[in-house]
Order: C-alpha cells, then sequence, then structure tokens
C-alpha cells in the first residue's frame, strides 16, 4: 500500500462536528500508519491461539485447562481466548484492516487507471536537482538524440513522450507500470481470499466417522459420530454414498532410530459412489484422500477394536461384538467401554487395551509399542443399572457408575475367558478400526486461485520498479548537442542509474557511426 | 532406507562432511572478522566520471551512480576476506555433498526432522548469501552469514542430531518438496536479512555520532544502503514465503482435510508473514522507512525462529516432526 503521501496526510486532531469527524476517522483508518497497527495487532492477537488449547482444535484439553484453572479459566473463556479466530475481538481487527485495505486501494484504483491511459509527466525543469543525473556533450544533433532515444526506449517497452520547447528537443519516459498493478492486484485479491474463506465457512461442513474393519459407513447425517458445518451448511449437501471398510494395514518403525513411528497407514475400503452405483475398491491414505461427488474423504486416525462375548449366569450370550477403544498414547495404549443392557442385572465393564503390553510401579499398565504385538485387556466390570432409560444421551465412551457397582478387577489376553461370578466374558482377539473425516468445502478452489493471484500480483509487484527518464537535448554550434539525462525512481529502493548510463551507452554507438 | 554397513558407511560419511563444513566456516569466519576488525574508512572518494554527480543520495530513496561505494575498501583486510569468501564456497560445496549423502542413506529428500531441516537451513543461509555474492560484492557482510550458519549447524549437531528414518505417513507427498524447499530458502534469506538490518542499525547509530567515526564499522556500507539491501532481499523472500505458506495449505487440505486450521505452526507462518508484510508497509511509511523498519525485520526472523523451535519442541501441534 505504498500511498501518494497527500492522500497520507494526518490530521493530528480531529476537527469539530459529525462529518468532519468521520471524515477523520475514516482518513485515520485507510492512512498506512493505521494499516501498520492493524498488520501489528493482526500478529499479536494471533499468539494466544497458538499457546492456549483451541476448542477447534482440541476441545478436551481446553476443558482439561479449564478444570485446572477454576479462577483465570472462565474469564479467558468468556473473552473468547480458547475460539481466538473465532472471537468478536479477533475478527474485529482483521475487519478494520480489511476496510482500510479497501479504503485505500479502491482511490488507488482510479488513480492508477488515470495513470495507465495517460502520457508520461513533463520533465522538471532544472534536471540537475535530481539525484541520478548525467550531462555530456554528443556529436548529434539534438532531434537525432531524442529520435534515437526515444526508438531504444520504446523497444525497451517504456512509455515515451517527446515534444520541444524553443532549441530544446525533450523526452520523457516512464516505465514499470505493473509495479503499480501487481500491488492493487495483490490487495484486492486478498480481500477476495477473505470472501472466498468466508463463503466455504459457510457452506461447508464437516463430519467424522470411527469405521471398523469389515463394518460399513453410509454417508447420511445419523452415521456421523461427529459432524459440524457452516451456518448455511444442510444435510442436503450430504452425497449419498456408502463404504465398507475392508482392510486397514498399519506399519511402524521398528529399528532404534525413532521406534514406534508410524509407517504406513492404508484403508482399502469398497466404494459405493451412489445407493445403485457399482462397488469400486479404493485405497485411502494420508496425504491420498479420495473425491465423491464433491465431498473429500480423509482418512485421520486408527486404533484398536478388542472382541468380546459376553454371557449371564445362564450361559446366554449377552453380548458378541468388537468394541472401539480410545487411543490415549502414541503407543495406542487405549480406553473403552463395554455396555450390556440386555442382562439382568446390566453389566459394565471399564477397560484398557494394551497392543503391546507392560506394566510397572509408576505408570500401571501401558502400552510401549503401537503395534498389536503382545496385546491384553484390563477390564472392570460393574454390575446394576447402566442408566440408560434416563433419557439423557450417554456416551458411548463413558460408563455411567452412578447406579451401579464394581464387582471384579482383571487382565485377560486372546483366548482367555474370565468368569466373574454373575456371568462370564471372553477375550476373542481384537480388530483396526479407522478415522475418517469427511468434508466438503464448496468454493476452496475459488480460494485458492485467489492466494494465487494475490502472490502472483505481489511477486509481479515486488519484481517490477517503476521509474521515469527524461532527456533533454539542446543543439550547439558545429552540429553537436549537450544532452542531459536525469531518473526519478517511483519505487521504494529503486535505482535508476543503471537507465541514466543506458542513455550514454546506447549513444557511444552512434557517436561512432558519425565519426566514421 | 540404505541399510546395512553401506547405510552406516553413508551416515558416517554425511556426518564427517558436516563437521568438514563446520570446520571450514569457522576458519572462514576468523578471517572475516580479521579483515572486519582491520576495516577503515575509505581513504579516498572514488568518482565514476566527471560529469555524474549526486547530490542528497542519503536522502532519496535513490541509489546513484557510485557503484564503487558497495565495495568498501578493506585494504590490508581485504585479502583475507577474499580467502574467507573462498572458504563460504568450499563449506557450501561440502554441506551440499552432506545433504545429498543424508538423502541417499535416508531413501528421501532430506527434510524430515529438526536436525535435517536445519542443517538445510543453514546452507540456505549460504546459498541466499552467495547466490546474492554473484552480482555484488559482499565481502563485509561474511562475517555475519557464517555466523549465524555455524550456530545453526552447532545447534543441529549437539541437540537436534536424529538418526535417518523413514518418513511418517504425513510427510510422504511430493508436496514436502515444494512446501519445505522454499521455507528453506526464506529461512535462508530472512537471516541474511536480518543480519543486515541488524547491521544497520548499529551503522545508524554510528552515523548519528558524526560524520568522521571510525573503526570498523567506517568501512561497511552507509546505513541507508544496508537498508535497502535489505528490503531488497525481503522483497524476494516475502512473495517466497507466501508460496510456501498457500503449498503448506494445500498440502494441509490433503492430508488433514482442511487447508486452514489454526494449528500452532499455521498461526507461527501467518505471523511472520503478516510481520513482512508490516515491513513492507513500514518502507514506504513516513517516519518508519528506517531503524524501525530494520527492528521489523529482525522481528520478522524472530518470529520465524519462535515457529520453528518454540512450536516444534514446546507445543502440541500437528507439525511436531522434530524428532528429538
Amino acid at each position: 500500500m505504498t500511498a501518494p503521501p497527500a492522500v497520507r496526510t494526518e490530521a493530528p486532531v480531529p476537527p469539530m462536528g459529525a462529518q468532519g469527524f468521520l471524515r477523520w476517522a475514516w482518513r485515520q483508518l485507510t492512512s498506512m500508519r493505521v494499516a501498520l497497527i492493524l498488520l501489528f495487532a493482526l500478529a499479536v492477537a494471533s499468539v494466544p491461539g497458538s499457546i492456549l488449547p483451541q476448542r477447534g482444535n482440541n476441545p478436551l484439553l481446553v476443558n482439561e485447562w479449564l478444570a485446572e484453572q477454576p479462577t483465570v479459566g472462565p474469564i479467558l473463556d468468556s473473552l473468547g481466548f480458547f475460539d481466538v479466530y473465532g472471537a468478536p475481538w479477533f475478527a474485529a481487527v482483521y475487519l478494520l484492516l480489511f476496510i482500510s485495505l479497501i479504503g485505500c486501494v479502491l482511490p488507488r484504483v482510479a488513480v492508477h487507471w488515470k495513470a495507465l491511459r495517460s502520457q508520461p509527466p513533463n520533465a522538471p525543469r532544472n534536471l540537475d536537482r535530481l539525484s541520478a543525473f548525467a550531462e555530456q556533450s554528443v556529436n548529434l544533433s539534438a532531434d537525432q538524440v531524442i529520435a534515437d532515444q526515444s526508438a531504444r526506449l520504446r523497444k525497451d517497452r517504456w512509455r515515451v513522450r517527446t515534444g520541444s520547447t524553443d532549441e530544446t528537443v525533450w523526452l520523457s519516459a516512464e516505465k514499470g507500470y505493473w509495479r503499480e498493478t501487481g500491488n492493487l492486484i495483490f490487495h484486492l485479491a486478498l480481500v477476495l481470499v477473505l470472501v472466498a474463506v468466508a463463503v466455504v465457512g459457510l457452506f461447508g461442513w464437516r463430519g467424522n466417522v470411527i469405521v471398523k474393519e469389515g463394518s460399513g459407513f453410509s454417508n447420511t447425517l445419523t452415521q456421523y459420530d461427529a459432524w459440524g458445518g457452516g451456518r448455511l451448511a444442510t444435510a442436503d449437501t450430504i452425497p449419498p454414498f456408502a463404504f465398507t471398510l475392508d482392510d486397514f494395514a498399519v506399519e511402524f518403525e521398528r529399528s532404534e532410530a525413532q521406534r514406534g513411528s508410524p509407517r504406513l497407514f492404508e484403508a482399502t475400503v469398497d466404494l459405493q459412489r451412489d445407493p445403485l452405483g457399482p462397488i469400486e475398491r479404493e485405497s485411502i491414505e494420508v496425504n491420498f484422500p479420495i473425491s465423491v461427488a464433491g465431498a473429500k474423504v480423509f482418512l485421520v486416525g486408527h486404533g484398536y477394536a478388542p472382541s468380546f462375548i459376553v454371557r449371564d449366569s445362564t450361559g446366554a450370550v449377552v453380548l458378541d461384538d468388537d468394541v472401539v477403544f480410545l487411543p490415549q498414547d502414541g503407543n495406542f495404549t487405549s480406553t473403552g467401554v463395554i455396555k450390556v443392557p440386555d442382562s439382568s442385572p446390566q453389566l459394565g465393564f471399564q477397560g484398557l487395551f494394551l497392543p503391546t503390553s507392560a506394566i510397572d510401579d509408576i505408570r500401571g499398565p501401558h502400552s510401549v509399542f503401537p503395534d498389536a504385538d503382545d496385546p491384553s485387556v484390563f477390564l472392570s466390570v460393574w454390575e446394576g443399572d447402566l442408566g440408560l432409560d434416563s433419557g439423557i444421551p450417554q456416551s458411548i465412551y463413558t460408563l455411567d457408575t452412578e447406579g451401579m457397582e464394581q464387582i471384579g478387577l482383571r487382565a485377560l489376553i486372546p483366548g482367555q475367558t474370565w468368569d466373574f461370578g454373575a456371568g462370564e466374558i471372553e477375550f476373542t482377539g481384537w480388530q483396526r478400526w479407522a478415522s475418517f473425516q469427511i468434508a466438503f468445502d464448496p468454493g476452496k478452489e475459488a480460494a485458492l486461485a485467489a492466494a494465487v493471484l494475490a502472490m502472483v500480483g505481489l511477486t509481479v509487484s515486488l519484481f517490477t520498479r517503476r521509474r521515469r527518464l527524461w532527456v533533454k537535448a539542446q543543439t550547439s554550434a558545429g552540429g553537436s548537442s549537450l544532452v542531459q539525462a536525469a531518473g526519478l525512481s517511483k519505487s521504494e529502493a529503486g535505482d535508476v542509474s543503471a537507465d541514466v548510463q543506458q542513455v550514454w551507452d546506447s549513444m557511444d554507438e552512434s557517436r561512432q557511426e558519425e565519426r566514421q | 532406507m540404505t541399510s546395512g554397513a553401506a547405510g552406516m558407511e553413508l551416515a558416517e560419511a554425511s556426518n564427517a562432511f558436516i563437521y568438514a563444513t563446520m570446520l571450514t566456516l569457522t576458519i572462514a569466519m576468523v578471517l572475516f572478522a580479521a579483515s572486519f576488525a582491520s576495516g577503515r574508512r575509505p581513504s579516498t572518494a572514488k568518482t565514476v566520471a566527471a560529469s555524474v554527480h549526486s547530490p542528497g543520495s542519503e536522502s532519496s530513496s535513490v541509489a546513484v551512480l557510485d557503484r564503487d561505494s558497495d565495495r568498501p575498501a578493506i585494504d590490508s583486510g581485504r585479502r583475507l576476506a577474499n580467502i574467507g569468501m573462498s572458504l563460504t564456497w568450499l563449506a557450501t560445496g561440502l554441506l551440499t555433498i552432506a545433504l545429498v549423502l543424508r538423502g541417499v542413506w535416508a531413501g528421501r529428500v532430506p527434510w524430515g526432522n529438526m536436525y535435517e531441516f536445519s542443517i538445510s537451513s543453514a546452507w540456505g543461509v549460504l546459498v541466499v548469501f552467495l547466490a546474492l555474492s554473484l552480482r555484488r560484492d559482499l565481502r563485509w557482510l561474511g562475517l555475519f552469514v557464517v555466523i549465524p550458519a555455524l550456530l545453526t549447524l552447532g545447534l543441529a549437531v549437539t541437540v537436534l542430531y536424529t538418526e535417518a528414518a523413514q518418513l511418517v505417513p504425513a510427510l510422504k507427498s511430493y508436496w514436502l518438496v515444494i512446501h519445505v524447499s522454499a521455507a528453506i530458502i526464506c529461512a535462508g534469506a530472512f537471516t541474511v536479512a536480518a543480519s543486515t538490518a541488524g547491521l544497520s542499525l548499529v551503522q545508524s547509530r554510528m552515523e548519528s555520532r558524526g560524520r568522521s567515526f571510525s573503526g570498523p564499522m567506517s568501512a561497511m556500507p552507509s546505513a541507508e544502503r544496508l537498508r535497502t539491501f535489505t528490503s531488497r532481499i525481503i522483497a524476494f523472500s516475502f512473495p517466497l514465503w507466501t508460496f510456501s505458506v498457500i503449498a503448506g495449505a494445500i498440502w494441509a487440505e490433503n492430508a488433514w482435510g482442511r487447508y486452514w486450521g489454526w494449528d500452532p505452526k499455521e498461526t507461527w507462518a501467518f505471523i511472520t508473514w503478516v510481520v513482512y508484510a508490516a515491513y513492507l508497509h513500514a518502507r514506504s511509511t513516513a517516519g518508519w522507512r528506517g531503524d524501525k523498519a530494520s527492528w521489523i525485520a529482525i522481528l520478522g526472523l524472530v518470529t520465524f525462529l519462535i515457529n520453528y523451535f518454540g512450536v516444534n519442541i514446546f507445543v502440541n501441534s500437528l507439525h511436531s516432526y522434530a524428532g528429538v
């Protein structure tokens, strides 16, 4: 936003009167100094969101933080510090910045439009006052010098205007209009980016779902574990596709360096793009999502689902299922809950699944490697009322033990059965599950296009130097002439000395021609 | 990943080349320092052509036809600085070999963890400096580029060293090459720009003491020239940083299902972008063009470093690939 100084002059004191004040305020807001302050404010306002946990990224961590800081936590929360980028004060900063930008750029578009269609300005009376100036006597007529120079400059894509006053023939030339053009494109494209991002936010939605190996998912709202969208997002835009997770392959680093780091995740799915369509085999990997009818399916996580069979005291099977356990650490120490509502009294289990089991005094039972090399489960069984009939929705990952009584605690390895008196539970093995994010972001291509346009405009602007060049020639006695040349850089850190030098360099040859 | 004895040889060779680079750079640093310490104000002002003059060159933004003042006369120290430059070229060659060996050992581009990114950044600093030195005499800057490069390498081998390993799935993408290579060149350019900005602040203080100051700084370019040089480097690296951020957003969309999620790494990349945008605005705002702008250039590098060290090590981020 390099501004002509005239536009950017500031009244230090607000004038009286509402209209005067408004004009003053507008001039302040669109001034470069205020733009600079707003840029700093934006940078500073962004910082807390990178230090404090944010609801959008990590709601669990936010709740932990709030629990640990009962005094400061709620104050920060009410000020929006756990959702900084959606907070009104953050929006105020960037909206003010964009208003300032628009208020600054639009008038400059008009000015530049005029400049693009006008001729280079007259030469200053005294060229020698300009910083890059040189003069020399040349063995050519003044007309010839100016004709040669304007031909050369036009060839180099300068805009050239020539004229003569009394005995002086002159030319004025300007080059580098793209500097301002690119600059304006950059700023206007930033506005487009903001608009496109806002539109994506309004209409877009994303949902998360956990799918066990061998299980299926069909894309309807009710199937999601979590679904959220912008204000104008509706379930109508959910394309009716379905898939079955056929296989989920995982590999972890086993060598000493970075042991346990993930090396491969690959989900193989049987995909049906619409209810009547054929079944296609697709693979979804990190970095390689699949696109279905405008939505994208991403692989975002995985975990274990240990398999259990529960029998009641009569020996009847009351549960036979793979239960999704959620990983708690990098080695996939996972926790989960088994609810058996169909036995009498009802049974509930809190469980810990360890893919590679270890136990020590400090950490208790935990996993030491993310792959299932030596799996085991630690179960505690509860008897009583699961509270499912209370009407309050329950998480499938927590057990409400209010109406229950703990009746036992036991570790099991695959194939083992534990008779806990009121029934028995068999740990038959485990399966993997994968979690997918399904995202619909209409208009994100427009945001990308605007961002690329901004980058191109910026690059063109910063790599173009806008400058003016004037040459004056005055015929003196004997057919030679006195030539003055001067340049003026219109861009910051510009250097026009080379352009001035070029005037002489190009003339050396013509002088030699004259001598022949 | 190349395994077995051949792999270990590659790893050891890569490390050996890193140490050779550091040794070479240390000698270069001593020579540059000696050259700097022996700096004198040029005894005779050079004139290009009698008819060319340059009034008020300090106050205007226009550089004038006195290009020779880009080359401060270092006289006695000149030879030392020449050897320093040659050694810097040699060190950059050695570091390039070290990076290539590391890449061959790991079987991928050597940008998978903080150790690798640090030695790549040191490489970026040296390459940006040498590339700029092809167009102008930058012997005066050598010392202030070799020091950050050496510090980065020293930190890499002592604190951040990690055995080469395969990439985690999230990094397995050609976007790694695009996104990170741009970031490495930016790291180099931002570092060089911060060095020249810092020098311009020192020089500006020297100049305010009076025209006849002596000592090493008297042989350095004027504060105005240093500021102009800084702004040119940033004018080059700011679009590149914009590109790096956009490439990162495209990659994030592919890997995580959203192009921008205010992950701490993204937030700080944004902050860096905003600070350098502020720098460019400051350069064309009356009252901000001078020392204030130079401070902003330094602040820009600080935010970049916070993003690199702070977010990688201390913050729970999707970008935590430090491997330390």
